[in-house]
């Protein structure tokens, strides 16, 4: 669901975030409007809002871990876990993480990708939220899901700066609730 | 942080006993340094965040940039605590707009940073983040992406030096601040 629907419709702090994020035409290949968030970065009211409005959301929600998927889930989830005093986990690509892992697959437009865990890192009956930049499809928050619920933890929700058109009116991804801050910039100009 | 042991303030011991060693990885013989021990406890984290913020916040450090992957762990809570923007140096083709890359020396060939042209101004007084030190060669090619813009690169901060790779001669004469020395 997005945030504007769900308590902060009219917040300014979303029209910030949304102007901060700037729109890459044809990136990583032609007819993909990439919605890049490094000038959010640069912005730090903008991240600010961002980081306060999920602290708010989740802080007395009972969440003990934060996951973030490789890499700009990283660039947002451990300072969220931070504020709500929950651990960090990181979810990454296959042969990085140097402990015992699990991991699962995932499709992409063409071919499979794995997410990895460590194994140790999150205990049964653990309240987790995922967090990425983006979610389009939500192939990768799918296969994060399945990690965290193979190790017994219970996934409260998955957060998302952006989603993507696909996700607009599908609150729930494998029966958990997402949660998106903002819609794509300059889709309009690309149709 | 780095240097005497009668200065250490207490929270670096409570840091340095979650880093994980795990022998043998990525290869034989190398001891890798495993932070994410680091972050499944929230007092671990929580002080080596404020080490640093307690560190840097009154600089006037504009800019924190952080090395990809792990430097985007622990540079964006300092830019948000000290009031700075976070720059992502990433490794080729991730980052979709117009980018300046260097190119630094791995054991077998070379690899490279990219940064987004634009990001960082003339004269912005810079931090450079990452999770661990060794040769120093990627910090150093991050020193040069920024310097090349620029920009005043302040100090370098690691969360973990191996001071036997003598990194800390390959900064430019650039200081170093790390939290744990692991021989």
């Amino acid at each position: 669901m997005f945030a504007a629907e769900n308590g902060l419709k009219g917040d300014p702090r979303l029209e910030a975030i949304s102007a901060a994020i700037r729109v890459v035409p044809n990136f990583p290949k032609k007819g993909i409007m990439f919605q890049d968030i490094t000038t959010l970065l640069l912005d730090h009211k903008a991240f600010k809002h961002t980081i306060d409005i999920f602290v708010d959301r989740y802080k007395d929600m009972q969440i003990s871990v934060v996951a973030g998927v490789e890499a700009r889930g990283f660039m947002f989830g451990p300072s969220i876990a931070l504020a709500i005093g929950a651990k960090f986990v990181p979810l990454r690509k296959p042969g990085k993480l140097p402990g015992k892992v699990i991991s699962e697959s995932y499709e992409l437009e063409y071919g499979h990708d794995r997410l990895e865990m460590h194994v140790d890192a999150v205990e049964p009956l653990e309240r987790v939220i995922i967090i990425d930049d983006l979610v389009a499809t939500g192939g990768t928050l799918s296969a994060a899901i399945s990690l965290m619920e193979s190790q017994g933890a219970e996934v409260v929700e998955c957060a998302c700066v952006i989603g993507l058109p696909e996700v607009k009116g599908q609150h729930k991804l494998k029966g958990k609730p997402l949660y998106v801050l903002v819609e794509p910039s300059g889709l309009d100009e690309f149709c | 942080m780095s240097g005497n042991k009668e200065e250490e303030d207490p929270r670096i011991n409570g840091i340095k006993t979650k880093i994980r060693v795990v022998p043998d990885f990525p290869k034989k013989g190398i001891m890798f340094q495993d932070i994410t021990t680091v972050l499944l406890d929230p007092k671990a984290f929580k002080d080596t965040i404020d080490l640093f913020v307690e560190r840097y916040r009154d600089k006037n450090i504009s800019v924190v940039a952080g090395i990809e992957a792990r430097g985007f762990l622990f540079g964006p809570p300092i830019a948000l605590a000290i009031g700075a923007k976070f720059v992502p140096l990433r490794k080729p083709k991730k980052l979709p707009g117009e980018t300046i890359f260097e190119e630094y020396e791995l054991e077998y060939g070379n690899d490279r940073l990219e940064m987004h042209v634009g990001a960082v101004e003339v004269g912005e007084r810079t931090l450079i983040v990452d999770d661990l030190i060794a040769t120093g060669g990627t910090l150093c090619a991050a020193i040069n992406l920024l310097e090349r813009v620029g920009a005043e690169v302040v100090e370098c901060a690691c969360v973990i030096e191996l001071p036997e790779l003598q990194g800390k001669q390959r900064l430019k004469g650039k200081p170093l601040c790390m939290l744990v020395e692991y021989r």
